[in-house]
């Protein structure tokens, strides 16, 4: 049997996770304080995923810069493809909150989506 | 957009009843909740050409999981506010300094429009948040050169500006902003070779090690610091050394680290030189002001919240506490009209005061006095550890009675811990103090 000890990453609480394997399969979850611990520790341990935020170009903008995020988690060992794909984006004004700006990011099946808004400057 | 309809509203005013000075996420916060609590006229001082404060520039998500039950970037978390301002009809003023707040709540604030004007305000709450500790506050050897930046200045250059600071980077100090940098960092292609940590422990949030260091694998050096920079022009290289018990470098461990940005991420420290001026009475601990559980400073009518009272991990906490001063600014107005509220301080007030003590691991508690008869049905009294305890227990001691003693898996300096106290358990118990503590057993 493998004990592997976790941060719960769910909620800032960061509760520390305790989890019983035996190969793949998860024997017992214990440290928890809520469901989601249970809920990511068993993840986190066969199928680690994450939420990716970054910028992207924006022009026509009244910033140069527009934040986004990945609109639900994807696979940690695809970030550095998701990032790639979100560098070479540019996008035009306006933009706002959850405009999707990239609708499959790097075969994932996961959009890209805007966190700010961003308004056109005309002229 | 509706933002300028807004602030050009009554922009000759020169009374209010209520002046925030802020408009981060505790100004909003607080602008929003004295507005429902019925109060129409309120205006909101803001330095920068947004409202959102720092949380525009904190992409990274994480927010509000305890506000609005799903994970938000910095940038979404202040829109829900923002646009709570706009829907409510408060003022705002943006690009507009505050030079001054008096003791009888005289506000002096200038910007390009108005040039230098004084508002007379009734309640004034303070929410200038806090700034981060800079070089010179840190006695680092070494050459002065370029390429040297305090995390939250790199996190605005390259999240809002959309610059890279450097390649090859250094990170000195764990705390969040350091951390969520050093990811940051990574992720735009920069190599970020170590994280130096002077004390045995992070300043940074668990999570914020796990996702942001871990996950990419950059070595965090606990109980080390920069004992060199080198360079004329430009950073060129560091020198790290391990500390011993004395927080001093121990000869022979040094490790020196080529690189073009160093980043600071040193600890945060609220920003109340406006607080000072006016003569409200400061915290060494926290270097924020003393209140009360109205979240009331030394000057009657003057209200804190967020990171200008104390450093806050999370901004749930901070928009919470700020609705507090918010609805209390309100209380205090409407208590204006009451002879007793005016001048002189009212001795069974006086009488009924309990103190608030933190000690054997306890920092400090905000708030550090308790009216029974003011505070609300239940007071969250949050505090920080001054080192990592665990398997200890957090206990509370209503005089000489210990009241509530919590076991805690792990208790570290880095996350704000709290204790919940009820009305009906203080109001005429002839309590004195209340002291909060980390008990081993």
């Amino acid at each position: 049997m493998e004990k592997r000890e976790l941060t719960c990453i769910g909620c800032p609480m960061g509760c520390l996770v305790t989890v019983e394997m035996e190969g793949q399969e998860v024997l017992s979850v214990s440290g928890n304080t809520c469901k989601k611990g249970e809920i990511y520790a068993r993840k986190e341990v066969v199928d680690p995923t994450r939420i990716v935020t970054s910028t992207v170009r924006i022009e026509g903008g009244d910033k140069p810069r527009l934040s986004v995020k990945t609109k639900s988690d994807v696979p940690k060992n695809r970030i550095h493809d998701v990032m790639e794909e979100i560098n070479r984006c540019v996008v035009t004004a306006p933009v706002h909150i959850g405009d999707v700006v990239i609708e499959n990011a790097a075969g994932t099946g996961v959009p890209v989506i805007a966190t700010r808004n961003v308004e056109a400057v005309l002229g | 957009m509706m933002a300028d309809t807004v602030h050009t509203a009554e922009t000759t005013a020169r009374e209010y009843d209520i002046v925030i000075v802020g408009g981060g996420p505790a100004g909003l916060a607080a602008a929003a909740a004295a507005k429902r609590a019925g109060n129409d006229s309120i205006l909101i001082l803001e330095r920068d050409h947004e409202l959102g404060g720092i949380l525009n520039q904190c992409i990274h998500n994480g927010f509000g999981l305890h506000t609005f039950k799903e994970e938000l970037t910095g940038p979404e978390y202040a829109w829900r506010f923002i646009q709570q301002v706009y829907d409510l009809g408060i003022e705002y003023k943006l690009n507009t300094m505050v030079m001054d707040i008096s003791e009888d709540r005289v506000v002096t604030a200038m910007n390009r429009e108005d040039g230098m004007f004084q508002i007379r305000a009734k309640a004034v709450i303070l929410a200038m948040g806090c700034r981060e500790r800079p070089r010179g506050a840190l006695n680092i050897p070494g050459y002065r050169p370029a390429g040297i930046f305090s995390a939250g200045t790199a996190q605005r250059l390259v999240n809002m500006e959309g610059y890279m600071p450097g390649k090859e980077v250094v990170i000195l100090g764990s705390g969040d902003i350091g951390l969520i940098m050093a990811r940051r960092m990574t992720l735009e292609g920069a190599k970020v070779k170590v994280v130096a940590e002077l004390m045995p422990y992070s300043g940074g949030l668990k999570r914020n090690i796990v996702q942001c260091l871990d996950d990419f694998g950059i070595p965090l050096k606990l109980s080390h610091t920069v004992v060199d920079i080198e360079g004329k022009e430009h950073i060129t290289a560091v020198t790290i050394a391990e500390v011993g018990p004395d927080r001093r470098p121990v000869p022979g461990t040094e490790e020196r680290y080529t690189c073009d940005t160093l980043l600071l991420s040193c600890g945060l420290i609220p920003e109340n030189e406006l607080s000072k001026a006016a003569g409200v009475e400061l915290s060494p601990v926290t270097s924020g002001p003393v209140v009360n559980e109205s979240l009331e400073t030394s000057i009657p009518g003057v209200f804190a919240c967020g990171n200008v009272l104390h450093v806050h991990d999370l901004v749930d906490y901070v928009s919470e506490e700020a609705a507090r001063a918010g609805e209390n600014a309100v209380k205090y107005i409407q208590g204006l009209g009451e002879a007793q509220n005016e001048g002189a301080a009212d001795p069974a007030a006086e009488a009924r005061r309990i103190t608030l003590i933190a000690k054997q691991g306890v920092r400090y508690t905000v708030p550090s006095t308790i009216d029974p008869e003011k505070m609300d049905d239940l007071l969250t009294v949050r505090f920080r550890v001054g080192d990592v305890y665990k398997d200890s227990y957090v206990s509370v001691y209503f005089d000489d009675e210990r009241v509530s003693h919590m076991k805690k898996r792990i208790i570290a300096p880095g996350e704000m811990e709290q204790v919940i106290l009820q009305k009906s358990k203080l109001t005429g118990a002839g309590i004195r103090n209340i002291t909060i503590m980390i008990e081993k057993e």
